[in-house]
């Protein structure tokens, strides 16, 4: 771990101004990931800016119905608010499948958003890591990848993004707005996170001197038909094999919309809209569910220790569409499959 | 409280209880009779009216609330003028040796002090036999940190840098640039097979066994796989050196044994035995990674010694993936039966791993041999050397693996044969050792598979794979049986019995979070008479009486045994002087008629017959006893003396997903007289839950082209959480054991462990058909 300078933000305008003047600086917030990664030496900032003083703790409606959260607002504090959840109960599930209690309280939700990858090899200094150090090689590709990704990789990386809470906001179609040196600009949710391709030291699309300030979420909740579905090594304090959120709109047994995304598969949260499509207008059943799961994971690949994943996904993706359908939600509580 | 610098003691905390158990527990020792059946005659009125003894009590612990207050303070916490900090450098390559390690950067920072490595470090023995600590295995070259540049594992410390704090010594340590010869390292135990070292069969077979297997109607064949597991207790390696001046150390080290230690570090460096002394007052876990010297005490000592002042070395999380493990294993297993379910033979092989540079072993094949009927035994045991640090001791060493592949392999059998698993093994029960042919001291193993099913309900259980389910997940019953040996060992107490009815009681013994304060406080009130409170405990100092590394579940029977014979002493002292009182009501006694019970020595004839301690030492002008006695327990070469258990596990598997759940366990435990209700559950509950871990959680992973640990942190190796644990019952059954010691305390910090692995894989078997034989099952592997 390197020595490095302290130094807080007075306001988002201050927060940009800070970052942009120096290119060795970071922003922490609750450095729940951020700290763990400089007591590794993977993060070597120069200076740290904290922003947990910024005005960004609020979870308020938007005059269109949806909500906007600041992008301080503590994971626990979101999961719990009632605004959350109640209107937007898939959200609050990812969230609180994530992590523990503890880490949850200090979390933010921009810094969620921004966690990095939990690659074994990404967190030790001493092999390649094409994400960490560019052009020094994957030592995940013939390595050990059992938490590693299936879909979307590329020859220069195959990490996942662990994010919980990212899967719910992929699937509720969220934007995340962001302010930089050039002013302010909305990124929407599919276009925030990337796929590694030739640049896997990038995971987003956020410029180095850019802020989140918050996550707006449009109107529709999918409250009534949803579920977080979190498949892990143990039955809590874990991060996803697999996870499946959904969102459905339900006529009765007719699906009249259909969104879900998968966590713990790719380098973002993963969603397929040609699937999605596939459920529209139908009655709810099995076997449309696996048709859908086949078109996920029609270019699903796996590796040495992480093909299951692909079968686990299939089962995953069919339970959770069956959760959501039938608006038994899976409970984060009672660990028991519903 | 000035407590930093000397051992703390612990007294009594729970509400003081009016006397009389001391007439109880000298019951035992005269009359080799159980505790909980011995008559107490006196009756002294209202105030010794004879009371629960606090042996076996549910007692709370007596450092309970130092420990949650804060109050216990552990090996990195102790501080010192001048404190020096100290930052570990762990190599990057796993095989090699160190060409160029350049601190000049690292030294150039303001506050860095020294960067030690193995080219300017102070003198240290060249001799293999000063780095052989009381445990160390037989065979190898013990490890020598800093002491040349050769590099024999990934993580080895190759530098240590020594700072004002521990923000500087750990920025520095980032500057400090290496560079290395790498050679070709091995760390994959599956590429060696046919490169192993033979060890001596560690049990003599018996019959022909290769000709029962032919013959045997019903047969099964299994290989299981254990990883490596690492211990992972809560409390960090660490060890902070006081430069006391005038050439003395003091060490506050985490150790599993002071002594041991102290004999390592005096050797290690030349020193006098009374110039070190080494305090470990309280342990945070320790699970056998504490009972060798690890290489963090000789770091402190080598930094203090070159800066002449006080040093401390704490480990990180990471770092402590750089220590012992519980060796990797194949172990292969036959056994034939008669379709009557008779056992006809057994053979276990097993296949470990070690480093290159010492034999680590324990034998996990003689379990195997040991607990079953069954005229024909083999065993084989093999090691295989990997470029890893020496693989060490881990909660209930080789019983845990061995009779987790043995138990799995009874199940299956169990399958073929068409016989309930239970049936079975009471089927092949035996009241000998089948090893060595003897009659157990005791053994109430029946007992547990009795009252183990039926607080489980086993009868309830269908046979078949797969015919139970609760909605969409399959429910899976499974068992097995548990066994660990009954170990005591010398060891001394000393005790101080003070006029005024208090009692300091000192051993050189470890409290490894076990609950070994609070049973040394209820063993030595109830032989002295004295409530809880009334005892002062003294352990974890290598200055106090001798006494072994605390592990092998032996600490608990040699130290309660230890107290007996020390109060006995006591107690025949008191009498001495008691008798020199004109007119002494007890002038006739001998010692074996006399109890020591409310601060009075008393007839066991006659309660009436008296003589108050304080009396007695008064008219002699005494006012302070003090014994020291060293308790050797005999040699029972007539006897196997072994703890057991019967465990049962519930599984619900989602049928369609595979997550499991390990919905109940309960554990029949029969080990001895039980010394704490409450810490022995504690005990056993916490094996059970580890054991819930090595089924379905625990595995070191690692990088063979590396040769290096990728998930040393906590985050990614799973350890079992709260949401893992479920309903977890533990049932002492009686077992009164009255050869095995004065007291018939047969330890428990072992025996829950065994076997538990084993219930819930033959669990995940009964719910799902599938049999996984290698751990963890994850649910990847039941696809
Ligand atoms: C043991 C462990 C287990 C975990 N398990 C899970 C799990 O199961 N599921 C899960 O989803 N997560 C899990 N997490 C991750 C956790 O959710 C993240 O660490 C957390 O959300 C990060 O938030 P933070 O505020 O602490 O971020 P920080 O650590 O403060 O920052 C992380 C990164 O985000 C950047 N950043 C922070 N805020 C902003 C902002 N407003 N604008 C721009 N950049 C910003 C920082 O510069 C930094 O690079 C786990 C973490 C740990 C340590
Ligand atoms: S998968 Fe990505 S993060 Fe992991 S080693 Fe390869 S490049 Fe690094």
């Amino acid at each position: 771990m390197i020595n490095f300078e302290y130094a807080r933000a007075n306001d988002v305008a201050d927060a940009v101004r800070q970052i942009a003047a120096d290119p060795t600086s970071k922003f922490i917030a609750g450095g729940t990931n951020l700290l763990d990664l400089m007591k590794e030496d993977v993060e070597r900032p120069a200076r740290l800016i904290d922003i947990t003083r910024l005005p960004l703790s609020d979870v308020e409606e938007t005059p269109d119905g949806g909500v906007r959260i600041g992008a301080l607002v503590p994971n626990s504090d979101l999961a719990w608010h009632p605004l959350i959840a109640q209107r937007y109960p898939m959200l609050a599930s990812a969230i609180l499948a994530g992590a523990s209690a503890q880490l949850r309280n200090m979390a933010s939700t921009g810094g969620n958003l921004m966690q990095r990858t939990r690659c074994f090899y990404f967190y030790d200094t001493v092999t390649p890591c094409n994400k960490r150090q560019p052009g020094s090689g994957c030592s995940a590709i013939a390595g050990i990848n059992r938490i590693n990704a299936i879909l979307g990789t590329s020859d220069t990386c195959i990490a996942t993004h662990p994010s919980d809470m990212c899967v719910a906001l992929a699937v509720l179609e969220a934007k995340v707005h962001v302010a930089g040196p050039g002013g302010e600009r909305v990124i929407p949710f599919a276009d925030f996170h990337r796929l590694p391709g030739d640049a896997p030291q990038r995971d987003t699309n956020l410029d180095a001197n850019e802020l989140i300030t918050a996550v707006e979420l449009p109107a529709d909740g999918f409250a009534k038909n949803y579920t977080y579905l979190k498949i892990r090594d143990r039955l809590s304090y874990a991060f996803a094999l697999v996870s499946v959120a959904v969102g459905l709109e339900m006529d009765g047994n007719t699906i009249r919309r259909a969104r879900f995304a998968l966590g713990g598969v790719a380098h973002k949260p993963w969603r397929d809209e040609a699937a999605e499509a596939g459920l529209n207008g139908k009655v709810a059943n099995p076997e449309i569910f696996e048709r859908a799961a086949g078109l996920v994971l029609r270019d699903a690949k796996g590796f040495e220790h992480n093909a299951f994943k692909i079968e686990l996904a299939r089962r995953t993706i069919v339970r959770a569409l069956i959760q959501a359908a039938h608006g038994t939600p899976q409970s984060q509580n009672n660990k028991k499959i519903a | 409280m000035p407590r930093d610098r000397s051992t703390p003691s612990h007294r009594g905390d729970i509400s003081r209880r009016t006397v009389l158990q001391g007439a109880v527990a000298v019951g035992v020792l005269t009359h080799g009779q159980a505790v909980s059946s011995a008559t107490v005659a006196a009756e002294q009125g209202e105030a010794s009216k004879p009371m629960a003894p606090y042996i076996g009590s549910a007692t709370s612990r007596v450092d309970g609330r130092d420990k949650v207050t804060g109050g216990a303070k552990y090996a990195g916490e102790f501080n010192a003028p001048g404190l020096v900090h100290a930052s570990v450098i762990g190599s990057a390559i796993a095989k090699g040796r160190i060409a160029r390690i350049d601190v000049s950067e690292a030294i150039s920072v303001g506050g860095v002090v020294a960067v030690l490595t193995h080219e300017n470090r102070p003198p240290m023995a060249d001799d293999d036999k000063a780095y052989k600590d009381a445990v160390a295995p037989d065979q190898g070259s013990p490890f020598r940190p800093l002491y040349d540049d050769r590099i024999r594992f990934s993580g080895q410390p190759i530098a240590l840098v020594l700072a004002e704090n521990s923000e500087t010594a750990r920025f520095a340590a980032s500057l400090v640039h290496v560079e290395y010869e790498p050679e070709k390292h091995v760390t994959d135990l599956y590429s060696k097979l046919n490169d192993v070292v033979s060890l001596k069969a560690p049990a003599k077979p018996r019959g022909d066994t290769a000709s029962a297997l032919a013959s045997s109607p019903v047969r099964h064949h299994g290989e299981y796989y254990v990883p490596i597991e690492h211990h992972n207790p809560m409390e960090p390696y660490a060890s902070t050196v006081i430069w006391e001046g005038g050439g003395k150390i003091t060490i506050y080290d985490k150790t599993q044994g002071v002594q041991n230690v102290h004999g390592y570090v005096c050797n290690v460096f030349n020193l006098k035995p009374e110039d070190v002394r080494v305090m470990s007052p309280f342990v945070g876990g320790a699970f056998g990674s504490g009972l060798r010297p690890q290489y963090q005490v000789v770091l402190a000592v080598l930094a203090a010694r070159a800066l002449e002042r006080s040093v401390r070395v704490v480990l990180t999380r990471q770092q402590m993936y750089s220590l012992g493990y519980r060796p990797a294993m194949i172990q292969r297993i036959d056994l034939g039966a008669e379709t009557d379910g008779t056992l006809n033979a057994i053979s276990h092989d097993a296949t470990t791993v070690t480093s290159q540079y010492e034999n680590f072993h324990r034998n996990e094949t003689t379990w195997s041999g040991l607990l079953y009927k069954s005229a024909n035994a083999k065993y084989a045991h093999n090691l295989v050397r990997l470029d890893l640090s020496t693989s060490c001791d881990m909660r209930a060493p080789s019983a845990t693996t061995g009779v987790y592949a043995l138990e799995a392999a009874m199940d299956e059998l169990a399958v073929a044969l068409k016989l309930d698993p239970l049936e079975f093994r009471l089927k092949c029960y035996s009241e000998r050792d089948q090893s060595s042919g003897l009659p157990f001291s005791s053994k109430n193993l029946r007992e547990c598979y009795r009252q183990g099913a039926e607080a489980f309900g086993w009868d309830k259980r269908s046979p078949e794979p797969r015919a139970m389910r609760d909605g969409r997940e399959l429910v899976g019953w499974g068992m097995a049986t548990g066994i660990w040996e009954a170990l005591q060992v010398p060891i001394a107490v000393r005790i101080a019995l003070t006029a005024n009815g208090h009692a300091e009681v000192s051993c050189a013994t470890s409290d490894i979070g076990t609950g070994t304060y609070t049973i040394m406080a209820q063993v030595a009130a109830d032989m002295l008479g004295l409530p809880l409170d009334g005892v002062d405990i003294r352990l974890g100092d290598s200055t106090l009486p001798q006494s072994p590394v605390e592990g092998g579940s032996w600490i608990a029977a040699s130290v309660s045994n230890g107290i007996v014979t020390t109060s006995r002493a006591v107690l025949k002292e008191l009498l001495r002087l008691a008798k020199e009182m004109p007119n002494s009501p007890l002038a006739t006694a001998a010692p074996e008629e006399v109890v020591l019970s409310g601060g009075m020595i008393v007839s066991r004839r006659d309660a009436a017959r008296a003589v108050s301690i304080a009396d007695a030492m008064q008219h002699d002008g005494v006012d302070r006893i003090v014994r020291e006695e060293t308790t050797r327990f005999a040699r029972d070469s007539s006897h196997a003396h072994n703890t057991h258990s019967a465990i049962f596990a519930e599984v619900k598997v989602d049928e369609q997903l595979n997550v499991v759940r390990v919905t109940r366990v309960v554990s029949a435990v029969a080990a001895g007289r039980i010394l704490n209700a409450k810490t022995a559950h504690s005990q056993v509950m916490g094996s059970v839950v580890w054991g819930i871990g090595m089924a379905l959680h625990e595995e070191t992973l690692i990088d063979h082209a590396f040769g290096r640990i990728m998930n040393a942190n906590i985050a990614e190796y799973h350890v079992p959480v709260n949401a893992d644990v479920q309903d977890i019952k533990v049932i002492f059954v009686d077992e009164k054991d009255e050869i095995v010691n004065p007291l018939g305390v047969k330890g428990l910090g072992e025996i829950g462990i065994v076997g538990v692995a084993a219930a819930i894989a033959n669990a995940i078997y009964h719910a799902t058909g599938k049999r996984v034989r290698a751990l963890p099952i994850t649910l990847d592997k039941l696809y």
